[in-house]
């Protein structure tokens, strides 16, 4: 089993990708990206069954970044992972770059399913974990949706979905961060209480810290343990966690760093990477 | 007309996956629907490849866009109202952008819907679909053609929008009736006019040619069941060798055949075109033979619309 500072250490790695991803692009994501880099750690190193070299196997795991916009954190993961070279993360958002903007199932490899206009990932999400239902086999599906997503219509439409065709093979995680692109969740269109909400629609929920690898972890076992039910997992995380003047600043929501800024940010990640295979190899 | 057998083109779907469902791993999906979209047929023979969405369209889309991921061929169903407009965005960017293998089944479109009115008689869907890349359309005239559209279907791999109606229409082909996406059929030859019709309107059509005949006038009859990709050859050769043409469709002529029709004739052989269908406009509650007279979707007003097109040569 693999320990947590090694998730913790590819957690960092995830980031400084997305940041170098997002810096050369001069647009993208970082804050929402940031924020779930631990959780996308443990799912393509812990928790999923996936195979860089056979990405199209029919009974892999599937995973679907229902916040498309968070793609720089999607692309780190799967470079880690080895499903393409990580010197291809500069190109992020380049013309003739495979690496669009928002996930594009077509062209890059490791992503199942196309996804950036909120709401739709989940429902997708939903498809496949039906599709394994009907065809009796074993895999699992993980989404990850934004708190300000759950304001999308759709994505009640799939909650009300997911338990009525007991897809327990689903496991959806909202990164609750409480920030969107015009301020406070809460201000904008509060979706709150999430748990209450989701547990009201007849899933299976559990509120974690998205930071803490322990509760990830029995989140997942316990989801695994789950019959009959969806599994929410509301994971309260810090927007841009793990650069300092990034966190829980909604500014940063859609904004690149430029210069000075980006090597603030690449200072602090390396020296937590640094700190953390140092421990690593002890 | 009325000795001529009449089938709903919705009927005719209902009955055609059902007969798919034994050789191909389909699954359908409807939004509540079903007793109307005649999914219901398909429902009752293959319980477990069924799955009702309830009255949730955007799920529906991007949940067959989910299982097609999974190697599905996925018919999803509603009116084509509720389908090509109210889950348009799913339709592009779950479906269509990933190229995923989805067929829309949309039923109750046009006017012909009759008594339920404007909300629910779809007058854009060929439009809106039309615009979408990777999207198929094909909007057949009767029973038989619309059996052979949502075989093509199943067999095309990729997303496709069929377009069925409410109304029992007359049964114009037989068993040899030979049917390709995006291949028109030339119906009757003639040299004066063409009559490019789709759907519904394609039976209006051959009547209309036959009241021209009686005034001298030699019309051609093709049925552009493909809205897209559209059979660009057999419009330019009618235009070639016709010098006018009139397009029939139960549709808004902005958007859908008529404007498929006047691109391909605009790029290609300039010639007088005209079109008819509803005129950017509403439908309303009523029957569906009064409305097609009041939104001038008749026989008679083929005629009228052809003679002026000659006229304009």
């Amino acid at each position: 089993m693999i320990s947590n500072t090694q998730l913790e250490l590819t957690a960092y790695k995830i980031r400084k990708h997305a940041i170098d991803g997002v810096y050369n692009a001069a647009s993208g994501h970082p804050g929402g990206s940031l924020s779930i880099a631990d959780i996308l750690s443990v799912l393509y190193f812990d928790e999923m069954n996936v195979d860089p070299k056979n990405p199209a196997n029919p009974n892999r795991d599937r995973f679907v970044l229902s916040k498309g916009h968070c793609a720089p954190a999607l692309y780190g993961a799967l470079a880690e992972r080895g499903f393409f070279p990580k010197e291809d993360i500069v190109t992020l958002r380049k013309t003739n770059s495979y690496l669009q903007g928002h996930p594009d199932m077509k062209g890059v490899p490791g992503v199942d399913m196309s996804t950036g206009s909120l709401g739709q990932g989940i429902c997708a999400a939903n498809g496949m974990a039906l599709a394994a239902k009907l065809d009796g086999k074993d895999y699992r599906v993980y989404t990850i949706l934004g708190d300000g997503e759950l304001e999308e219509g759709q994505v009640w439409e799939a909650a009300m979905f997911a338990p009525h065709y007991k897809l327990d093979n689903l496991v959806a995680f909202v990164d609750f961060n409480g920030l969107q692109i015009d301020g406070d969740i809460t201000e904008v269109m509060n979706p709150t209480p999430i748990d209450k909400k989701f547990e009201a629609f007849g899933w299976n929920v559990a509120v974690i810290d998205a930071h803490d690898y322990d509760q990830i972890k029995a989140a997942l076992k316990n989801a695994r343990k789950t019959k009959g039910k969806p599994t929410m997992i509301v994971a309260k995380s810090v927007k841009g966690k793990g650069v300092s003047y990034m966190e829980n600043n909604a500014a940063w929501h859609g904004n690149a760093p430029k210069e000075p800024d980006y090597i603030t940010a690449c200072n602090e990640l390396n020296a937590k990477i640094k700190e953390l295979e140092a421990k690593v190899n002890v | 007309m009325s000795d001529i057998k009449k089938i709903a083109t919705r009927e005719s779907y209902g009955a055609a996956l059902a007969e798919l469902g034994e050789t191909h791993d389909i699954i359908v999906l409807d939004a509540d629907l079903s007793k109307s979209t005649k999914t219901e047929v398909f429902k009752k023979k293959f319980p477990d490849r069924f799955i009702n969405m309830g009255i949730a369209e955007a799920n529906m889309m991007s949940t067959a866009a989910g299982l097609a991921t999974c190697g599905k061929i996925v018919f999803a169903s509603s009116f084509a109202m509720f389908a090509a407009g109210r889950a348009f965005e799913q339709i592009r960017n779950s479906i269509c952008y990933p190229n995923l293998n989805v067929k829309i089944g949309a039923t109750h479109a046009g006017i012909s819907v009759g008594e339920d009115g404007a909300t629910h008689q779809c007058l854009e869907d060929m439009g809106i679909m039309r615009t979408l890349p990777n999207m198929i359309i094909i909007n057949p005239a009767d029973d038989t053609e619309a059996k052979a559209a949502v075989k093509a279907a199943v067999e095309h791999d990729g997303p496709v929008y069929l377009r069925f109606g409410r109304l029992g229409v007359p049964v114009l082909f037989d068993n040899n009736y030979k049917f390709e996406i995006g291949k028109g059929v030339q119906l009757k030859d003639g040299n004066d006019v063409t009559l490019v019709a789709t759907g519904l309107l394609v039976g209006t059509a051959l009547e209309a040619a036959e009241l021209l005949k009686n005034e001298g006038i030699n019309a051609r009859v093709v049925n552009i069941h493909t809205i897209k990709p559209i059979d660009k050859d057999i419009i330019v050769k009618a235009a070639e060798e016709t010098g006018a043409i009139v397009t029939c469709e139960e549709h808004n002529i902005i958007g859908g055949l008529g404007s498929a029709v006047a691109e391909v004739l605009c790029e290609n052989a300039p010639a007088p075109m005209l079109r008819v269908g509803t005129r950017d406009v509403f439908g309303k509650s009523g029957k569906p033979a009064e409305l097609f007279e009041e939104y001038g979707l008749t026989a008679e007003a083929i005629c009228a619309k052809a003679k002026k097109a000659i006229s304009l040569k």
